[in-house]
């Protein structure tokens, strides 16, 4: 069908992601919250059934699928109604383990990658620092080579799964001699004397996501940490966003959906002046607003995820998605909270956590201001 | 998120076969044609457009010149001189015509294609496709559709022009406003009543043809699309013969409208995308040539990031409108998608216009200068084909509110 990128197995495969996160994930979503923790069986469970691997390759446990398979996993996860669990999961299978399969070598990919697919290894990526966030370039991690190895020191923030992680994929700038190499990525465990755990912090939104703060004390790493090029560790890195930005996206515009159709069967239902809300024009006129922009984002989407499948490195559009689908998916959620009026602000409607959950979509992955210089700068401005 | 699309009222003309068409739209030979267009637009319309605007005119010969190349056709059977129909061909048309600089020139030739064309092809049998299709895509004659009235506008079933059967003819008495191409056209369909049938049922399509006694033509002055010749149209005792009505039955008209709104508000979305990509580039382009404070405008962050949001809104509004085009071409019903597509790429067409205007500074505001065109022409966006309020009606409707 040429006007969908789904086929049947496609299908198949967005009931299986919906099954796992309505009927084995969402019944747990309060406590969880309330928790602001999940349990590490959801890795293993989400491995089971195939999950963690859509798009890596068979040999190390993975599906072979196209890129429209992890549009479905993104687009379905988000139904366990706790924005923290589809962010945990998406770091694990769109970005930590992205670089491990792009520029690692066999072995590499059988230590670490297999057992992330499989969920017995959970993986976090390490890439912002107290000092920079956006500007990755001006990262203070150093990895000194010491003749048999690297010694790192620094320090990482806002580190998703941190916490839980048996890895990091981290990005450190290299010195040899006292001189600097460039930037270049490793592949940490994180059982390695001098990987501390110095905090855990506390969150407006995706609060069942661990998100950690680690410092690296005189940490000693083999020369097989390395991973992909030494020095070529900056582009590795963009290349990863890339992926982590679009899948993000995903994430954003198939959250909007989920909070507007939420919105719209209560219009339906709720009465106020004789008649249910939804038949009011002005509300109507609003959700109709919402509904077109989450479509236009989607077909965004939709089209950059062609390309990008198609092996095209379609940064601008990616940017473009990202940047939108985060805009569209706040601007939705705040819309369809003032839908549910006093209950919307209320603690036990889940429109709330939506709200909270949302509003990291402008920040993570390179915040608005970082995607429009980026687009900016492909204008020639 | 389900949007509930009604089916066609109205079965597809005879000639239309929903195309198996890929995600990419555009084959070699529609690239081809791109060229071609870009070309002819380039060369023979764009240079006139300054001076176009200032006669607030362009020549009938246009429309000639558009048969002779094959570009009033693309819709359209070789029977009456087409090579359609490809939707496809003519989305690329459309999109390519918006070079031209002048909202009004473009709308003239889209409304004598994309409306009075289309309808005859539609509903007319072979006779009146002869008569007014076939001339109609060589360029000979000009047509216009005439809907709108001084009392009903979006408000379609409450049209007040009659047509009362005397015969083998109809009498039509009204009047009609904002007509595109009305003041100087050729033939016009007209929406009239032929029964006193209240609402949806007694509206019937009549054309009525330029020298008919009692018909009178009036051009209207606009804010923006200005060399467009729209204009007011009355009928006083004027006798048509039924032999004009489009479609077998009586009292089909209201549906026969609500089925080409599509592929009018298609059109309309397509021609507001690519016209905002231009404007868009209009003014990057002065952005990075205009000095302040000792460098390039554009390369402050401000407005960097003013353009980053634009052209991410504009790509948003081309990925929405191909998509309505996809589902359109494939023959699945797409009210709400064409509905999306017209409405968003109208406010985001008029935005980009108005920042356009803005990073121009002064000679933003002077008539001498395009981008004030821009900001006029594309100020009827959100009113045209359907105003955005009734858009959003029509998409509050298919999310069931």
């Amino acid at each position: 069908m040429p006007v969908t990128f789904f086929t049947e197995e496609h299908e198949l495969l967005r009931k299986a992601v919906r099954r796992f996160a309505q009927e084995e994930l969402a019944p747990h979503a309060e406590e969880w919250e309330a928790q602001g923790d999940f349990p590490n069986w959801v890795f293993t469970r989400a491995g089971e059934l195939g999950l963690l691997g859509l798009t890596y390759p068979a040999q190390y446990g993975g599906q072979d699928a196209d890129y429209f398979a992890t549009i479905v996993f993104g687009e379905e996860i988000g139904r366990c109604a706790s924005g923290g669990i589809a962010m945990a999961l998406a770091v694990q299978t769109d970005m930590a383990t992205a670089p491990v399969n792009k520029f690692g070598t066999d072995e590499q990919k059988r230590r670490y990658l297999a057992p992330s697919i499989s969920g017995d290894k959970i993986a976090c990526l390490g890439i912002s620092e107290p000092n920079a966030g956006s500007d990755v370039m001006n990262i203070e991690t150093t990895a000194t080579w010491n003749g048999d190895g690297w010694v790192v020191n620094g320090r990482k923030i806002f580190i998703t799964n941190g916490y839980r992680a048996h890895y990091m994929v981290l990005v450190a700038k290299t010195k040899r001699d006292g001189q600097v190499t460039g930037h270049s990525l490793f592949i940490v465990d994180t059982d390695t004397p001098g990987f501390v755990r110095t905090r855990k912090l506390d969150k407006v939104g995706m609060r069942t996501s661990d998100t950690a703060e680690i410092a690296f004390e005189d940490m000693h790493i083999p020369p097989d940490a390395l991973l992909g090029q030494e020095g070529e560790g900056f582009k590795h890195i963009m290349w990863e966003l890339q992926g982590e930005r679009l899948i993000g996206a995903i994430a954003a515009a198939s959250g909007a959906e989920r909070m507007l159709e939420g919105a719209i069967a209560y219009a339906k239902e709720r009465q106020a002046f004789g008649r249910p809300i939804g038949k009011f024009q002005a509300l109507r006129h609003k959700l109709a607003d919402m509904a077109t922009k989450v479509t236009a984002v989607k077909e965004l989407i939709y089209y950059t995820a062609h390309r990008w499948n198609s092996g095209e490195y379609v940064v601008r559009e990616i940017s473009m998605a990202k940047l939108l689908s985060g805009k569209i998916a706040f601007e939705v959620a705040d819309g369809c909270l003032q839908v549910f009026g006093g209950f919307g602000y209320s603690m036990e409607a889940p429109i709330q956590r939506g709200w909270r959950d949302t509003r990291l979509n402008r920040i993570g992955g390179g915040t608005d201001e970082v995607m429009r210089e980026v687009i900016g700068k492909l204008e020639g401005l | 998120m389900h949007l509930t699309n009604p089916p066609y009222e109205v079965a597809f003309p005879d000639n239309f076969e929903p195309a198996e068409t890929p995600y990419e739209l555009f084959t070699e030979e529609h690239h081809s044609l791109r060229k071609m267009v870009k070309v002819f637009v380039e060369k023979e319309l764009a240079p006139h457009a300054i001076q176009w605007e200032g006669q607030e005119d362009f020549p009938r010969e246009t429309f000639r010149r558009l048969g002779e190349l094959g570009l009033n056709g693309m819709k359209f059977p070789e029977a009456y001189g087409g090579t359609g129909p490809d939707y496809v061909a003519e989305a690329v048309v459309i999109e390519e015509l918006t070079g031209i600089g002048s909202g009004g020139v473009a709308a003239d030739l889209g409304a004598h294609r994309d409306l009075a064309c289309l309808y005859v092809h539609n509903f007319g049998n072979d006779e009146q496709r002869k008569k007014w299709l076939k001339p109609g895509i060589s360029g000979q004659l000009l047509g216009a559709l005439a809907v709108t009235e001084p009392g009903a506008g979006s408000d379609v079933a409450g049209i007040e022009t009659r047509a009362v059967p005397d015969g083998g003819d109809y009498i039509l008495n009204g009047s009609k406003v904002f007509i595109t191409n009305g003041s100087w056209c050729d033939f016009v369909v007209v929406a009239a009543k032929t029964s006193s049938e209240e609402g949806h049922g007694g509206i019937s399509l009549i054309v009525v043809e330029k020298g008919t006694v009692g018909f009178e033509q009036r051009r209207m002055r606009m804010l923006g699309w200005r060399t467009s010749h729209t204009g007011e149209l009355s009928f006083q005792d004027c006798r048509v013969p039924k032999a004009n009505r489009l479609g077998e039955e009586e009292g089909r008209g209201f549906y026969q409208i609500m089925q080409n709104f599509q592929w009018e508000r298609l059109s309309m979305a397509l021609a507001q995308v690519a016209g905002a990509a231009r404007i868009y580039e209009m003014a990057r382009k002065y952005a990075l040539e205009r000095k302040a404070f000792g460098r390039e405008i554009g390369h402050f962050q401000v407005w960097r990031h003013r353009f980053a949001d634009m052209a991410s809104e504009i790509e948003m509004a081309r990925a929405l409108t191909y998509h309505a085009l996809r589902m359109f071409v494939h023959g699945i019903p797409c009210i709400a998608e064409v509905s999306m597509a017209k409405d968003l790429s109208a406010d985001i067409a008029f935005k980009v216009a108005d920042e356009c205007v803005q990073v121009h500074g002064g000679y933003g505001y002077m008539m001498e200068f395009p981008a004030q065109r821009a900001w006029r022409d594309t100020r009827l966006g959100p009113i045209g084909g359907g105003t955005s309020e009734i858009m959003k009606e029509i998409i509050g409707k298919s999310l069931g509110l």
